[in-house]
């Protein structure tokens, strides 16, 4: 039994969060944040210099920087491009790419592999699809989307060139403007058909992306926590620093213990889904729950703990808790997720 | 990263597994859980019988009867043991506190004279640590020794020492240095219990057994070979003492928490409680936090292999396993409404859980109390300002 990363896989974070600590300092996310675009393009070339989009990675290494990434909260499409197009389609794309699943047949990667709504048919041209496909991650930056359509009576993936068809993304506000969601709004669009299962694509995608969004999680809940603490030692109040009180501290010690708990259950579920291991289901399921409650809580008690600051936009802390809530609400909730366990503990 | 055994570890747990299944009969596992009274001499026998087969102190010192093997062979036993619900080896103070501070600290002639009985279940230990007065604030223990000649003299009163009305020694925290302040001028004896001035009186607790006792100390004479450590450094001596105590046992208390939550899924279900949505929510999400935790302790235990320190993740585990013990115990006897009340014969499993349940109070409190865990966990780990 060996629950540590390698050297090299350490080696591996340091770099990146030296990276990510200089190109993305809180003052530079937030103005990205709150401008149009939501991230600087620029970034896709020096990810794909950095090694970020290797195929070669595996999951594991993918994890350490799903967990940087959520400490620096990157503003940019790569856990779309890895986590979502990438691993429906076996490996991370030249483009920034994300994955369409969802439309008003289909909420979740599971009922997306039974039944979408949005139609695929064929004429002498190729592929054409039609339907709106919802909640479709960092739409607005990417190139390429991978799309759940329905084939006659089953689902298949297309991908559609969204850099020729930019009249189908429609970018929504989200509250994480970080990672916004947006429509694509397909009306006979040109797409190219996939040859892939996509059922088991899909659960693919679902494993992975949870694994990842938990190793997120673990990086931004110690992100907030971080500033909570640091504030806790040097605000004071009643001629103490207020880290002393009780009423702050044992909060931030329960922060502290939920992260620890929800950050071994990110990795073993990333190392499982690397194996393929009988227990990869309840493994990814685990640390979604975990991940959502220790980030979730992470955050909301490290606004507690900033008293009148933590709940201004001016303060980075927002765009964490609701990075944190993205993570919660991807793919259902953590109740759905506690009902699939239920189900693996009680039948 | 890999979570399987190695050739060594599989081979050592399937050891242990056939062992087990040799000397516990045959449906030991499936039987209906009893209510955890102790019997004292099959526990000794059972110990023996661990002892004798090299399943106690798998992480000592060969010299002193154990197998020097790395921690992570400890896990593997504990996982098997609470898998099967193997009785527990008869001492637990002795095992999870008193050696591991005698191997730290103790002289060669302490070493002699004590590990090999710890480990055979010959020699029972106790902890004189809390006093009606020092509980969580252990540094102002009052209970004095006055060094004469090559003795000390001891004197005061001690509190909650479980296992002391059994115990054959104590490790005691005194005050030597009169009027010292603190953490400064205290010493750390091994006490025989069975000397003259040592009155050891019963406290009835919560759940009506008689676990833990008074202990008054009136002229008791100690030879100063007792003193572990340097006399007047017993405060450092004893911090080991709480690090294994709060530390090790992690491992083990989660590895029996997985037991009880198998038998949380068998009581919902013979209950019927199984197939309501709000119970399986609450089952689900203590699924989680045991999970949480089991690999939060592996992830220790590679830290502890691999730097030779105990992580700071360690110090949750104590923390987080006593209070989703008792969710999951309050939850149990929850499922079983109101015949919850009853008790003994004729309830559910004899009243296990009521028992359980009741038990479990005491987890946030022995051991250190979750509020100085927290603390603790708030001032060391996150290097906050102290509380005051
Ligand atoms: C089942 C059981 C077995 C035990 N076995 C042993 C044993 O074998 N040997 C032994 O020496 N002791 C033993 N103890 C004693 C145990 O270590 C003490 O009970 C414990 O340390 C608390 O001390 P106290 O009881 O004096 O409570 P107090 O210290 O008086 O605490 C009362 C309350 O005040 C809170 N409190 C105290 N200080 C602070 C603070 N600084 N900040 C916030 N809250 C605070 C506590 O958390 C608690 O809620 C046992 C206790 C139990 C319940």
């Amino acid at each position: 039994m060996d629950f540590a990363f390698s050297e090299e896989q350490e080696m591996l974070r340091a770099a990146a969060r030296e990276w990510l600590a200089d190109r993305y300092p809180a003052d530079r996310v937030a103005t990205l944040a709150d401008g149009d675009e939501g991230w600087d393009p620029g970034v896709w070339k020096e990810l794909t210099e950095l090694g970020w989009l290797d195929p070669e990675l595996d999951l594991l290494e993918q994890a350490v920087l799903a967990e940087e990434a959520g400490y620096a909260l990157l503003p940019a499409p790569w856990f779309s491009s890895v986590a979502l197009a990438g691993a429906a389609v076996g490996g991370p794309p030249s483009r920034p790419a994300t994955l369409a699943w969802a439309d008003d047949a289909a909420r979740t990667l599971r009922e997306a592999a039974n039944t979408v709504s949005c139609r695929a048919d064929d004429d002498v041209d190729g592929w054409r699809l039609t339907g709106v496909k919802r909640a479709v991650p960092d739409v607005g930056a990417a190139a390429i989307a991978v799309v759940a359509a329905r084939e006659h009576d089953r689902v298949t993936l297309f991908r559609v060139d969204l850099a020729d068809h930019p009249e189908v993304v429609h970018p929504l506000s989200t509250v994480d403007r970080t990672r916004r969601l947006g429509e694509l709004r397909l009306d006979g669009t040109p797409a190219e058909r996939l040859d892939l299962d996509a059922g088991v694509a899909l659960r693919t995608v679902r494993r992975r992306a949870l694994a990842l969004l938990a190793c997120e999680a673990a990086g931004l809940t110690q992100r907030a926590l971080d500033l909570a603490v640091e504030h806790a030692k040097t605000r004071t109040q009643f001629e103490r620093p207020i880290g002393s009180y009780q009423g702050v501290s044992h909060r931030l010690a329960n922060v502290y213990t939920a992260l620890a708990l929800a950050r071994s259950l990110a990795y073993r579920a990333a190392w499982c889904v690397a194996e393929d291991d009988p227990a990869q289901d309840e493994a990814v399921a685990s640390a979604a729950v975990a991940a959502a409650r220790a980030a979730v809580g992470g955050c909301e008690n490290a606004i507690q703990s900033m008293g009148g600051i933590g709940f201004t936009w001016d303060h980075p802390l927002h765009r964490y808790y609701k990075r944190a809530q993205w993570i919660a609400s991807f793919d259902g909730s953590p109740s759905r997720h506690r009902a699939e366990l239920a189900d693996l503990v009680l039948g | 990263m890999d979570f399987r055994d190695s050739p060594d570890e599989a081979e050592f747990r399937s050891e242990l597994r056939s062992w087990l299944a040799a000397e516990l009969p045959p449906d030991w596992g499936e039987r209906e859980p009893h209510v955890g009274r102790w019997d004292f001499e099959a526990a000794r026998r059972w110990t023996r019988n661990l002892f004798d087969a090299g399943y106690a102190g798998l992480t000592w010192p060969t010299e002193y009867g154990g197998r020097g093997l790395s921690p992570t062979y400890q896990g593997i036993y504990l996982e098997e043991t609470a898998r099967i619900d193997a009785p527990d080896h008869i001492g637990v103070i002795g095992l999870g506190m008193a050696g591991p501070t005698i191997i730290a600290h103790g002289t060669p002639e302490q070493k002699e004279t004590h590990l090999r009985g710890i480990l055979s279940g010959e020699t029972i230990f106790c902890q004189g640590f809390s006093e009606p007065g020092s509980g969580s604030d252990l540094a102002s223990v009052r209970t004095r020794s006055e060094r004469e000649g090559d003795e000390f003299v001891v004197n005061g009163q001690k509190v909650w020492s479980s296992y002391a009305h059994v115990a054959d020694y104590c490790i005691l925290l005194t005050r030597s240095e009169a009027g010292s302040q603190k953490h400064r001028g205290l010493t750390y004896l091994l006490v025989d219990m069975h000397s003259e001035g040592v009155e050891v009186r019963p406290l009835r607790q919560i759940t009506g057994d008689p676990e833990f006792n008074e202990v008054f100390l009136t002229d008791v004479r100690v030879p100063v070979s007792n003193v572990v450590g340097e006399v007047g450094g017993g405060w450092g001596v004893a911090m080991t003492t709480l690090l294994h105590e709060r530390g090790t046992l992690g491992f083990a208390l989660t590895a029996r928490l997985d037991a009880l939550f198998r038998r949380l899924v068998s009581t919902a279900q013979k209950t019927g409680a199984a197939s309501d949505p709000l119970v399986r929510d609450r089952i689900a999400d203590l699924y989680v936090d045991l999970q949480g935790l089991r690999f939060t302790n592996y992830r220790s235990l590679t830290a502890l292999m691999k730097t030779g320190v105990p992580g700071p993740e360690g110090s949750v585990a104590k923390l987080h396993w006593s209070e989703a013990n008792q969710r999951l115990t309050s939850l149990a006897r929850e499922l079983l409404g109101a015949d919850g009340q009853l008790d003994g014969e004729g309830a559910f499993w004899n009243g296990y859980w009521q028992y359980q349940q009741l038990r479990s109070r005491g987890n946030t409190i022995e051991a250190g109390t979750s509020e100085i865990l927290r603390n603790i966990v708030a001032e060391r780990v996150l290097g906050l300002p102290r509380s005051r």
